[in-house]
């Protein structure tokens, strides 16, 4: 059990910036106000960054995660979270076997 | 709207499959961060008080010695920013809430979590013990289980032989899901999802997060249609 200063200031400072993303929201209410394109660009960020956040896994990494990550959509829209991450866990250790 | 501990309940019991599946996730993390070097304590610190897995992840891909300081907090900024929205979105449900209530509900408020709390408001009213049954048992399942994947993770082998790493991308997916509206949401993911893979695969660094989320929200923008003003849904199928 070792602590290093200099990742204990890294931490504290990914902690603060995370942190201040999470509260800024509740200063920002006077965002209903906003119209139009703005408006759509904003809805849509959520997704577009969480769809970021995994495009290296999915569709940087191999044919065996692109094809697991087309059948987890599907298996998505029809079935329980739990059971379509089980699809996509098992096609992708299928699909790596396969495509070696 | 049920008493204290009966929300409190309902929330944890509504978040169950969520807990479940970030399982494998969590010890996945943890066992990624100890070969990056981090000692358990930090590693379970780091769970603790930054809380947001995707980011992490994306941490411990980028750590190095020296710590990158600058980097790590940028990162955190350009991966987080969403959290903003989500917060503005949510907040606005939490008129009953008090003002530490409301902090506190902020910091526990995943992903997941938030997709959750959304769903909550469009069936009746959003309580603070509801956040706080989905949230504080989030909590606990994440930092115990990466302390545990920190300690232990080496004794499972590699992660991805079982497909574990993939089990982050699969939650991801199910929440994306949980958000389509129409086809233009089809077309955000995909510019934001090619842009950010091609220039994660030719620019070093964080670029590509940066450049994705900028590809999403240019293709909502430009297919915005004046009937079109919706809010995300952020509910997951279930």
């Amino acid at each position: 059990m070792s602590l290093d200063t200099n990742t204990l200031i890294a931490i504290a400072g990914m902690a603060v910036a995370t942190y201040l993303t999470r509260i800024a929201g509740l200063w920002l209410l006077q965002l209903a106000n906003v119209e139009g394109r703005a408006r759509s660009a904003m809805d849509d960020l959520p997704p577009a960054v969480l769809m970021v956040v995994i495009a290296p896994a999915v569709l940087a990494t191999g044919v065996a995660e692109t094809i697991a990550a087309g059948i987890t959509i599907l298996a998505a829209f029809r079935l329980p979270l739990l059971a379509a991450v089980a699809i996509g866990v098992a096609s992708v250790v299928a699909l790596r076997a396969l495509t070696g | 709207m049920g008493t204290r501990t009966q929300e409190f309940s309902a929330g944890a019991v509504a978040i169950l499959p969520v807990l479940i599946a970030t399982i494998p996730i969590a010890l996945l993390f943890g066992t990624l961060a100890a070969a990056k070097g981090l000692s358990p304590i930090e590693v379970w610190l780091m769970s603790a008080t930054v809380y947001a897995g995707a980011l992490q992840f994306v941490a411990i891909d980028q750590w190095a010695d020296p710590t990158p300081l600058g980097l790590l907090m940028f990162t955190a900024l350009v991966v987080n920013i969403r959290h903003v929205l989500m917060g503005d979105s949510i907040g606005r449900s939490m008129a009953g809430f008090s003002r530490p209530a409301k902090y506190a509900a902020m910091f526990v408020l995943t992903d997941e979590g938030w997709a959750f709390a959304e769903r909550r408001v469009r069936s009746g009213t959003l309580t603070p013990a509801y956040c706080f049954g989905i949230g504080v048992s989030m909590w606990l399942n994440w930092t115990l289980f990466s302390l545990l994947g920190a300690i232990i993770g080496r004794g499972f082998g590699d992660p991805s032989a079982y497909g574990f790493n993939f089990a982050f991308s699969a939650v991801f997916i199910c929440i994306l899901v949980g958000f389509w509206s129409n086809w233009r949401t089809g077309g955000v993911l995909l510019a934001s999802g090619v842009v950010s893979a091609l220039v994660y695969l030719t620019v070093p660094g964080a670029w590509y997060i940066l450049a994705g989320a900028f590809a999403g929200v240019g293709v909502a923008a430009a297919l915005h249609a004046e009937s079109d003003n919706h809010k995300p849904d952020g509910v997951m199928p279930s």
